[in-house]
């Protein structure tokens, strides 16, 4: 170390830091320079985590960059900082979403804008710092502060029924991770160290790991969210701009399944074998369940706020179905393609939900309008548009060829392994999510035209158009060629696999 | 070969990427011109493919083209596999997707989405080359669905149209419970093979032909079973068979040159293209083979009924290609994989001629499909007439014509075979001849001969239509009649297929049928002393007798068979009960799983319940801090009382 560069550091402060004189500049300066300058530091950070990527390792299933400075030695509290490949993928994925987000404020918010964009600046760099914290203390830090700044996008953006919304986030949010901060502590008197790395060695009763395994559940759960602590995400969804929808689809909601990844199954792999039968009940139920009520729905923000439920249940089984898979086959490296197909399904939602959002506000930006029988013949109008939102759709859909199949695929093999049950359950998404998505894009993109404020849409501007087509590319790009995300995760599954397959029992 | 392959399956893309994404700036000739040629080159490489296999005898080609992915240690191949089966297959996509592009230049002229389709139907050319190149269940399954997505598209092309929205999303829809069977089916190729190659998946499939899953607790059945059937209710809903079948009839909403396409020629018979490549699998399980023969010869006969009472011209054909798929379906039940791929074959040049003749026959009559509205047409439009007699002809299996050959080769395999419900399949397929005749004759004679019942107006509109739609007929037309006689030997008893199709020796009704064969002439002499022959001729004169000779006859028979008509035009009630059930009762389950169990019981009761209980419990608990003196002065006293209670206890305790 101390040679050299701390690249992990600078991913975490240069948009902390970046965002507050982004929040500064929109008080003192112009509007232009404020958003340019959001931008840039936006697009910089993106580019930093491309060259993170370019350096890392992907034979190494190890920690790669970590940083180590003692912060509150007293306690043992470290700022320890690491990635390995399961972080790297959420962390690029964070850095590329930002920017998106950064344009899609660029002439919609008119009111502090400069204290909005920074918020959001601000809120990437605390995300990448939960990605990245390789001690306790300083994940639950990042972890807590992070919903400040998404508390007041919602709350001070957000629309009529804003204050509903935002004290819901809160309040489920910061319940659950209270449980985790016990569970913490816990640790921190059993072993006497906050160090992530250590906690995964240290050897737990059965009693223990299972009162952790379920303090971190509702922890995680509620941030996935996982069925029944899903309901504040399509109020949040519903109330928040758009720039705070994308982000709290593409990431926020990643955080939970990181959780599951980085604490509960290698602390407690034994409770989490234990009580892999209610978390493949939960998800499969979060699959069905919320599937039908997405079809439900007449607000279309509400509609694919369920709709990330359903496939955010597709993470949480994959990485629970393991353990049967495991014994059925014997071979820990067939199953652990549960945890990396999870993991492929949530960068692919990242990507997906994160267009739907946009597709949304697209729209929203000029109707004003978010109920689904409002629109119809959109494609008349806005025929470019159309075609970017029926790709969103089929990726949503699960449609091979799009990133959206890959995930999904790769869980169903994989949770045929270990029951015929779970994968028929799982794959009533492929009839179930296309009904609710295309029905959907039926209402709103075919048909006559019904509505005149219809007849008076434009197109996509040229803002508007790359954002998409970004997009669009990330789509396609890892539907036809997924192999290197899989790529970077191998080592570091592997290597969370053969943790979890060993008993922590004393 | 690696190249030539890329070749022909990027050609189409390329071809529907420039149309499709700069339509406006090549305009109108260019996006025809670059999918024409991207067609164009695509077919003429598939056939140097052909010769290269057939003529030249180069070995199959099995080649991975780059790895999607891998996970688990498993490995996710793209790839191609060119054997005999493939390049047939290639050969009729890419040359009826040329007809239909040259085609949709005259059928589309007036169409202000004429770039737009053309980049639609290229692009379906690109998808179903990838499904028929393929050489591993995941490509497969790209090119299936990415096939469903370009039939979306284009049943919706007129995306103003209720019924055309309202058929592509049922289209989908009926078509994604076929995948969800499919994607089942190669989970359990996955876990039982450890690999979604074929070859590999085929050469272990003998392995496992004893070992039995448990699906349902208590029961034990073969995995082969299972994986045969789940595998077989997605070929169901692609080539709609009973009774996932509901999609095609409403899919005619979609302009003609992709009916005869999509969902004739091409798409809707991957079904039966998977079910043969699968053959080594299907081969091991008899369950599944009567399952498949059944459903099959369901489709046949009940489909074709239906097919009598349709008076629009393209819901007629639509009916009579389900049932013929039924037909090819049957096939592959009896393990005679060849002959339903040889009536694939020559289905795809009849089928596609029948519908691009009504195309034009719509044309002409400016957009009217009533055929009660048509009659006399033949002066008008001899060669759309001429045509369609030829196809008609080959359709009904007249002795000579393609159809002839393949429609009697399945009747034969299924006479000799001892499969579970093969007898029963006989006598429904047979009879199907008969039905088959007559509803192709009553579409020829009505539209063609007859009075002519249409007005002044259009009559003055009529004329035969132009090069651009007369040549690809004439072209199909040639196909009609000579495919069959060309190919029949080779392709049911030379062993064309080679390795592609495995037939297990007990099932093999084709070599049995091969012994009674002497040639094409011989074949056709025998049939017209068969009962198929009989059957047919005599539907081409009852439908004669009925709709030319004594026009009131149907009429009368529909008032005395009232229910049957009725059953007949509700479509067996299919439609009402899907909308009723499925579709009507998943949005009800929806609603209440909303209401109930998110807004009711979680938001209501439990959320916001708890909300409730904190400040109902605040309310309460707030009133003792009153901030008044002897309030607080009493509570002292009650806690004095109390803790001198417990101290005298605690002395008497003590003593």
């Amino acid at each position: 170390m101390g040679e050299e560069i701390r690249f992990l550091s600078i991913l975490i402060w240069l948009p902390i830091l970046g965002g507050m004189a982004v929040v500064f500049s929109g008080a003192r300066f112009s509007e232009v320079f404020t958003k340019v300058l959001a931008l840039v530091l936006s697009v910089i950070t993106f580019i930093i985590s491309l060259f993170l990527w370019s350096r890392f390792n992907n034979d190494l299933g190890s920690m790669q960059f970590t940083e180590l400075v003692q912060w509150i030695p007293a306690f043992g509290i470290q700022y320890a900082l690491g990635i390995d490949g399961i972080a790297l993928p959420l962390i690029i994925l964070t850095t590329f979403t930002t920017c998106i987000v950064v344009m899609a404020g660029w002439v919609v918010i008119k009111d502090r804008q400069g204290f909005y964009l920074g918020a959001f600046l601000l809120l990437e760099g605390l995300m990448i710092g939960v990605f990245s914290s390789l001690d306790a203390v300083l994940f639950y830090v990042f972890w807590e502060a992070m919903l400040i700044p998404m508390f007041l996008i919602i709350g001070i953006w957000g629309g009529p029924r804003r204050v509903y919304a935002t004290i819901k986030f809160f309040l489920y949010t910061f319940m659950g991770s209270l449980f985790m901060l016990v569970a913490l502590l816990y640790l921190y008197f059993k072993s006497g160290t906050f160090d992530v790395l250590a906690l995964h060695s240290l050897s737990l009763t059965m009693l223990e790991q299972k009162w952790i395994f379920v303090a971190f559940l509702l922890a995680f759960a509620v941030k996935v969210p996982m069925w029944p602590v899903h309901t504040w995400l399509p109020d949040a969804h519903v109330e928040a701009p758009t720039g705070g929808s994308i982000i709290l689809a593409a990431v926020m909601l990643k955080l939970g399944g990181y959780g599951f990844l980085r604490f509960s199954l290698p602390i407690a792999p034994d409770a989490s074998m234990a009580l892999d039968g209610l978390m493949i009940a939960l998800s499969l139920i979060a699959i069905v369940y919320i599937g039908f009520v997405a079809l439900a729905q007449q607000d279309m923000k509400k509609l694919i706020a369920y709709s990330s439920i359903s496939h955010m249940g597709f993470v949480t089984l994959g990485f629970f179905v393991i353990f049967q898979v495991a014994t059925n086959t014997g071979d820990w490296m067939q199953a652990s393609a549960g945890i990396e197909g999870g993991m492929i399904q949530m960068i692919s939602h990242g990507f997906i939900s994160g267009a739907m959002f946009l597709c949304v506000g697209v729209l929203y930006d000029r109707m004003h309008s978010r109920e689904i029988g409002d629109y119809g013949g959109v494609v008349n109008t806005m025929p470019i548009f159309a075609s970017f939102m029926l790709l969103f759709a089929m990726a949503n859909a699960g449609l091979p060829g799009t990133s959206g199949f890959v995930g999904e695929f790769i869980v169903i093999l994989t949770a045929f392994k270990a029951q015929f049950w779970y994968a028929f359950l799982a794959a009533t998404t492929l009839i179930l999510g296309a009904a609710y998505t295309l029905w959907m894009y039926k209402r709103v993109a075919f048909g006559e035209i019904k509505n005149p404020k219809v007849m008076e849409l434009v197109d996509v501007d040229k803002r508007e158009f790359f954002m998409l087509a970004s997009l669009a590319a990330m789509v396609l790009l890892f539907g036809i060629w997924p192999d290197p995300l899989f790529d970077m995760m191998h080592a570091s599954v592997e290597q969370l696999a053969q943790h979890i397959s060993v008993s922590k029992l004393p | 070969m690696h190249n030539l392959c890329l070749a022909i399956v990027l050609s189409p893309l390329l071809g529907a990427l420039i149309s499709g994404l700069f339509g406006k700036k090549i305009g109108r000739a260019g996006a025809h011109w670059f999918t024409i040629i991207g067609v164009g080159v695509s077919f003429a490489l598939s056939l140097i493919v052909f010769l290269k296999l057939i003529v030249w005898e180069e070995p199959v080609f099995n080649q991975n083209l780059y790895l999607w992915l891998s996970t688990g240690g498993l490995n996710f191949y793209v790839g191609f596999l060119i054997d005999e089966l493939s390049a047939t297959m290639m050969l009729v996509v890419t040359f009826v997707s040329l007809m239909v592009h040259i085609y949709t230049i005259g059928y589309m002229r007036d169409d202000s989405g004429y770039q737009r389709f053309f980049a639609y139907i290229s692009l379906f050319t690109f998808s179903m080359l990838m499904l028929v190149m393929s050489n591993n269940f995941l490509q497969l399954f790209f090119g299936w669905e990415a096939v469903g997505v370009v039939s979306y598209l284009l049943i919706g092309f007129w995306f103003k149209k209720d019924t055309a929205i309202y058929a592509n999303l049922k289209a989908f829809l009926v078509n994604r419970v076929g995948d969800f069977g499919f994607l089942l089916g190669i989970c359990c190729v996955f876990m039982y093979f450890g690999s979604l190659d074929y070859g590999t998946a085929f050469s272990m499939a003998p392995g496992i032909q004893d070992e039995v899953m448990v699906v349902v607790p208590g029961y034990e059945w073969s995995v082969m079973t299972v994986m045969c059937l789940l595998l077989f209710v997605g070929a169901m809903g692609k080539s709609a068979q009973v009774p996932l079948h509901v999609w095609l009839p409403d899919s005619m909403e979609g302009p003609t040159p992709i009916s005869a396409l999509i969902h004739a020629a091409t798409m809707v018979t991957a079904g039966i293209f998977m079910v043969a490549r699968m053959s080594p699998l299907f081969e091991l399980s008899e369950v599944a083979l009567s399952t498949v023969l059944i459903i099959g010869s369901i489709t046949a006969f009940f489909m074709g009924l239906l097919g009598l009472v349709q008076s629009d011209i393209k819901r007629v054909v639509a009916y009579s290609t389900l049932s013929q798929l039924g037909y090819m379906t049957v096939a592959l039940g009896v393990s005679a994989y060849a002959a339903g791929i040889f009536h694939l074959f020559t289905h795809a040049f009849f089928k596609a001629l029948l519908f691009l003749a009504a195309g034009s026959v719509i044309m002409g009559m400016h957009h009217q499909q009533d055929m009660r509205k048509m009659g006399g047409l033949k002066k008008y439009m001899p060669i759309t007439y001429w045509t369609s007699l030829v196809g008609s002809l080959a359709l009904i299996g007249f002795p000579g014509f393609s159809g002839f050959f393949s429609k009697d080769a399945i009747i034969e395999a299924v006479h000799l075979s001892h499969i579970p419900g093969a007898g029963i399949a006989y006598y429904a397929i047979l009879s199907g001849v008969f039905i088959t005749a007559l509803y192709s004759f009553r579409l020829v004679f009505l539209v063609f001969h007859g009075e002519e019942r249409f007005d002044e107006e259009t009559r003055s509109h009529l004329h035969e239509s132009p090069l651009v739609v007369t040549i690809p007929l004439i072209l199909l037309a040639i196909l009609s009649i000579g495919s069959g006689a060309v190919a029949i030997t080779p392709m049911l008893f030379g062993g064309f297929f080679g390795d592609g199709i495995y037939v297990a020796i007990s099932h093999d009704v084709l070599a049995e049928l091969g012994t009674h064969y002497h040639g094409v002439l011989g074949m056709m002499i025998h049939g017209l002393s068969q009962p198929p022959f009989w059957l047919a001729a005599a539907g081409v004169f009852t439908a004669w007798f009925c709709y030319l000779r004594r026009p009131d006859i149907p009429a009368k028979a529909v008032s005395l068979v009232g229910m049957l008509h009725k059953l007949l035009l509700d479509k067996y009630g299919f439609d009402r009960f899907n909308d009723w059930f499925f579709a009507g009762g998943t949005r009800r389950v929806g609603q209440v799983l909303f209401r109930l169990g998110d807004v009711a019981i979680i938001d209501g009761a439990i959320v916001n319940g708890s909300a409730k209980v904190v400040s109902w419990t605040s309310q309460i608990t707030r009133r003792v801090q009153s901030g008044l003196l002897y309030h607080y002065a009493f509570a002292m006293i009650l806690g004095l009382i109390f803790l001198l209670i417990i101290f005298v206890h605690q002395i008497f305790l003590a003593t």
